[in-house]
């Protein structure tokens, strides 16, 4: 059970419960899909982008807990950031989700740390990490929907 | 199922016993953190008894050689476990005669084959496939590639929501351009047994043939390709306790006759020259290259140890544990059960409200009991129903009321962690 409270951190199951930005932007310049074909999770993610920044993210779908929150927490995490500081965020996180990193800076990651219990279960990993896939490709204007497969 | 709660339970297991046939399953016995694995993902793949286990084992330790090749020994008897194995499948199908079983990978390449070999012979620009609204992908997806191919189309036939066939529209969906109806014996997502004598009479009434996914079929009922009377029947080594990568398709010898060679190679030829090649006469027409030989002794092995129960008691034995399952899971708040057909076997398809299913699957991993979790390659079904996803627990006879009860108590722990 340890474990799996790990997982399932209160934060986590707030975010699936209630999810933040959980909306279509009226006005935004990017936009993805991603999906997860062996879960069905799908989401859809629309970043309203100025000078460089993210100014607004909002996003639709449905999946698993650990798919939602982390699409939540992702969108209040990098609200604001500059297009290079959201990258390097990914990549912190997608260390400590595959259990590259097993000393997570938490002060950087800040709520997102909540899903460093993800690395016990690989098979989860891409659960976490669909949404950030999803915002790299509508950053990069790639226009084609992501696959975790 | 939903009305299994009120039937009477007629449990009549005399000639099978569960505590003796588990201990031919050496993975049953394995345990993590001290809790004894809850094997109920049957209907993805199934464990393998020691007799399996063995006769693999043998055949590479003492008896491995090329087939239908060798003059010596060693290759003579490498042949008669391969052909003996194909007697063991005519017998396990009852079909007519030996030579109307082909081995293949699996269902899916017997799918496959049929669905290729239809496609270069009998359906043509404008002519219609049916398929069921229930199809696993396998079942679908090569149909799709022919109807692409050849310029035909693709017909349904609908399903209700408790999950049957909708019978009565078949025949309305049999026109002159029919060429084939393909459907699973037994729904990998719903557990549906379906009626597939009756389609296979209603079928032959307007002369189209009848392909049976058997891949649920086979570990569950027995199976009788005659009194079916269906024209293909697909069979799959791993899902009734034999290796992966071998399967059985049946054909009547005529239609088998009729279809073109699937694959190219040795072993499928009668001569060979630059000109032209003239083709074996079935089953060895289908079965191009060296095959799986290892796994084909596998297979007759599972197939000698299925033979061996007293199959109406096991049958009764798994319908008394799902029924069991049934009672057992309704307590537990907020789930809903997929597919409630009257025939049903080995499968329960079910979602707990407000939890996604692999919240569910991860959850009950920690208690050991493997469960599938997802759309089962059967997409279409779960757009009918309007779920992304559903958890689902699956049956074989070495499955316990222990099995349902440890899931049982891990749904709870499910609603523990999301309240």
């Amino acid at each position: 059970m340890a474990e799996l409270r790990e997982l399932y951190q209160q934060v986590i199951l707030d975010h699936n419960r209630a999810p933040r930005n959980f909306r279509v932007l009226e006005d935004f310049n990017r936009e993805a899909k991603g999906d997860n074909p062996l879960c069905g999770d799908k989401i859809a993610v629309q970043v309203r982008v100025e000078d460089g920044v993210i100014a607004d993210i909002g996003f639709q779908g449905s999946g698993c807990a650990i798919s939602k929150a982390s699409t939540s927490l992702m969108t209040d995490a990098v609200k604001g950031m500059t297009i290079g500081d959201a990258t390097k965020l990914f990549g912190r996180f997608h260390a400590m989700v595959t259990g590259q990193d097993r000393n997570p800076d938490r002060k950087t990651l800040g709520k997102l740390a909540a899903f460093g219990g993800v690395r016990e279960f690989p098979a989860r990993v891409k659960c976490a990490s669909l949404a950030w896939h999803t915002l790299k490709a509508a950053l990069e204007g790639a226009g084609q929907p992501v696959s975790t497969e | 199922m939903t009305t299994a709660a009120a039937r009477p339970r007629t449990v009549d297991t005399r000639g099978f016993d569960v505590a003796r046939a588990r201990l031919d399953f050496p993975i049953l016995q394995t345990e993590v953190d001290g809790k004894p694995l809850a094997f109920l993902d049957n209907a993805a793949t199934s464990q393998k008894p020691e007799l399996v286990i063995q006769a693999v084992d043998r055949y590479y330790r003492t008896q491995n050689a090329n087939i239908h090749r060798g003059v010596y020994r060693l290759s003579q008897t490498a042949t008669e476990l391969y052909e003996g194995a194909r007697e063991k499948g005519r017998a396990f199908l009852n079909a007519t005669e030996s030579r109307e079983i082909v081995f293949v990978r699996g269902t899916t390449e017997a799918l496959n084959l049929v669905a290729q070999g239809m496609g270069r012979s009998t359906i043509g620009l404008g002519d219609e496939i049916i398929l069921t609204a229930m199809e696993h992908h396998s079942n679908i997806v090569p149909w799709q590639l022919v109807a692409e191919q050849c310029g035909a189309a693709i017909r349904v036939l609908p399903m209700s929501d408790n999950g049957e066939l909708e019978l009565d529209y078949l025949p309305s969906l049999l026109t002159d351009r029919t060429r084939v109806v393909a459907v699973a014996h037994i729904s990998n997502a719903l557990g549906t047994v379906n009626p597939v004598r009756e389609i296979c009479r209603i079928a032959h009434e307007h002369g189209v043939p009848v392909v049976v996914d058997g891949a649920q079929g086979a570990p569950h009922v027995r199976i009788d390709v005659q009194e079916l009377d269906c024209d293909f029947y697909t069979v799959s080594g791993h899902k009734m306790f034999g290796p992966t990568g071998i399967g059985l398709l049946y054909g009547k010898a005529g239609r088998l006759k009729a279809l073109p060679p699937y694959q190219g190679g040795g072993d499928m030829i009668r001569s060979v020259s630059f000109e032209g090649t003239t083709f074996a006469d079935i089953p060895a027409k289908f079965e191009a290259g060296t095959p799986n030989i290892a796994g084909v002794v596998g297979l007759g092995a599972a197939m000698d140890y299925l033979m061996a129960m007293d199959r109406p008691a096991v049958e009764q034995y798994e319908a008394d544990l799902l029924r069991y399952m049934h009672d057992r899971l309704i307590a537990v708040p907020g789930i809903r059960f997929y597919g409630t057909a009257e025939h049903k076997a080995g499968v329960l398809s079910f979602t707990l409200d407000g939890v996604h299913a692999h919240d569910i699957g991860t959850i009950v991993d920690q208690e050991n009991v493997a469960i599938r979790t997802g759309h089962h390659c059967a997409q279409p079904l779960m757009d009918f129903y309007g779920v992304p996803a559903t958890a689902r627990a699956s049956i074989a006879f070495y499955n316990t009321r222990a099995d349902v009860d440890a899931l049982a108590a891990a749904l709870l722990k499910v609603r523990e962690v999301f309240g």
